[in-house]
């Protein structure tokens, strides 16, 4: 086990808890646990969040 | 076996409820299936007829005669024979737990309305408990007769419940309901033959299923419901659209769902951004006990769409008839059901 500390961070689009450990770097892209967004890492201190730009898919048109 | 184990008995045990509640009970660590009855096949070991059975247990159907004494009996029967048979059953058993439609509607005029036909014990209507843990587990704690809802009606109370306990909805709220061939029951006989029932997206149910009453009853909201059979054997899905009395974000909304559910063991919030299975779908839930339950809001925060998904012969009649079992006997909820459905499947 290593040590990194982890921060928790409000995702952007539900408010769920995001956890961020402290080796991330900016721009890197983590996961909502929750609603499942990808999310960017635009700052580092304080540790700030932004949704990815994203590709939708379509089942049926 | 162990000798304090509950002592339960399935009636009706030979139906698709009755051999899921078997596969359930076998599986359970606190009770003994004790009796298991079918009219048809007295005698024969249940794994003539469940064939997922075979080998695991010497247990025999018996006739459902002399039907007293036990813990517990689960009532599996259909409608008819559920409502001839429950006052003996409740007399003569120190706990009914009854999955048939019999004892769900409290108005005897609203069940004659919904069914058809009159009911021929109205006494009895009002005095079981509504098998709905979500809503109703304190009362479960010392019930004696519990009557589980109806499959879709389980899917559509939980999707709807945010709403409801805090008045949100403003109008009728409108069930598409989707339902798998096992919801039919194994007599459904020409009505699921593979010629028929292969490749259906039959709307059965157009209006007035009767399940509608049942949430109108429970959620006290204006309800219509519409029910399709469609290509799967188990599953259930609800796609409820409820029109908002005051705008709501998805923000808003997701901190209502997370805030009914946080503490329930078999309720999940799927409402995902990405990926596949981005709101609740039967496919996964196939054996488990879970419902999900997820939404999507309009962009002027007016209109829901709420949706829940669950296996009808789990989370929609057995497992939530066992679950309750666990609530009443005082023991942990997931007890025997704590397992996750397939997949891939
Ligand atoms: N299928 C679902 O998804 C679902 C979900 C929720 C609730 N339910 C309710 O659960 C109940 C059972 O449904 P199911 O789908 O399992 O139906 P099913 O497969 O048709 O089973 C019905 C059971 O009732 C027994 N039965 C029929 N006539 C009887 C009689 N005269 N005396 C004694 N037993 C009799 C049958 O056994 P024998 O014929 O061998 O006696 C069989 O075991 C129904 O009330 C249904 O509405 C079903
Ligand atoms: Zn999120």
């Amino acid at each position: 086990m290593s040590d990194v500390g982890v921060s928790e961070v409000r995702c952007p689009a539900c408010e769920g808890d995001v956890e961020i450990d402290s080796s991330t770097r900016q721009f890197e892209i983590v996961e909502c646990p929750d609603c499942r967004s990808e999310l960017e890492v635009i700052g580092l201190s304080p540790m700030t969040l932004a949704l990815a730009p994203e590709v939708d898919e379509d089942w049926g048109e | 076996m162990a000798a304090d184990r509950l002592r339960v008995a399935v009636f009706g045990a030979s139906g698709y409820v009755g051999g899921e509640l078997l596969r359930l009970l076998l599986g359970h660590p606190q009770v003994e299936i004790a009796a298991a009855t079918s009219t048809r096949y007295a005698g024969r070991p249940v794994g003539t007829v469940h064939p997922n059975l075979r080998g695991l247990t010497g247990l025999r159907f018996r006739s459902p005669e002399e039907m007293g004494g036990f813990d517990v009996v689960f009532l599996a029967a259909e409608l008819q024979t559920a409502i001839k048979v429950g006052a003996d059953l409740a007399k003569r058993n120190e706990c009914l737990i009854d999955l048939s439609p019999a004892y769900r509607l409290r108005d005897p005029a609203v069940f004659e309305r919904y069914y058809g036909t009159a009911h021929t014990a109205p006494e009895l209507l009002g005095s079981f408990v509504s098998g709905h843990p979500e809503d109703n587990r304190a009362a479960l704690r010392t019930a004696r007769l519990v009557s589980v809802p109806g499959c879709m009606v389980i899917a559509t109370l939980i999707a709807l419940r945010p709403f409801a306990a805090d008045d949100l909805v403003d109008g009728d709220v409108i069930v598409d309901c989707r339902i798998g061939s096992s919801g039919s029951g194994a007599a459904a006989e020409r009505l699921n033959l593979h010629a028929e029932r292969s490749g259906a997206l039959r709307v059965f149910a157009p209006h007035g299923h009767r399940h509608e009453a049942e949430v109108c009853q429970a959620s006290g909201l204006a309800v219509r419901m519409t029910a399709t059979g469609v290509e799967a054997v188990r599953g259930a899905q609800v796609v409820c659209h409820v029109p908002l009395r005051r705008p709501l974000s998805e923000v808003e909304i997701r901190r209502l769902y997370r805030d009914a559910y946080a503490d329930e063991p078999f309720v999940r919030v799927i409402a995902q951004r990405r990926g596949l299975y981005r709101l609740p779908e039967p496919k996964i839930l196939i054996g488990s006990n879970f419902c999900d339950v997820g939404f999507s809001v309009t962009p002027d925060g007016r209109r829901v769409v709420a949706v829940a998904a669950l296996d009808n012969l789990m989370k929609g009649s057995a497992g939530t008839g066992v679950q309750c079992l666990n609530i009443r006997m005082g023991w942990p909820e997931r007890l025997g059901l704590a397992f996750a459905g397939l997949h891939p499947i």
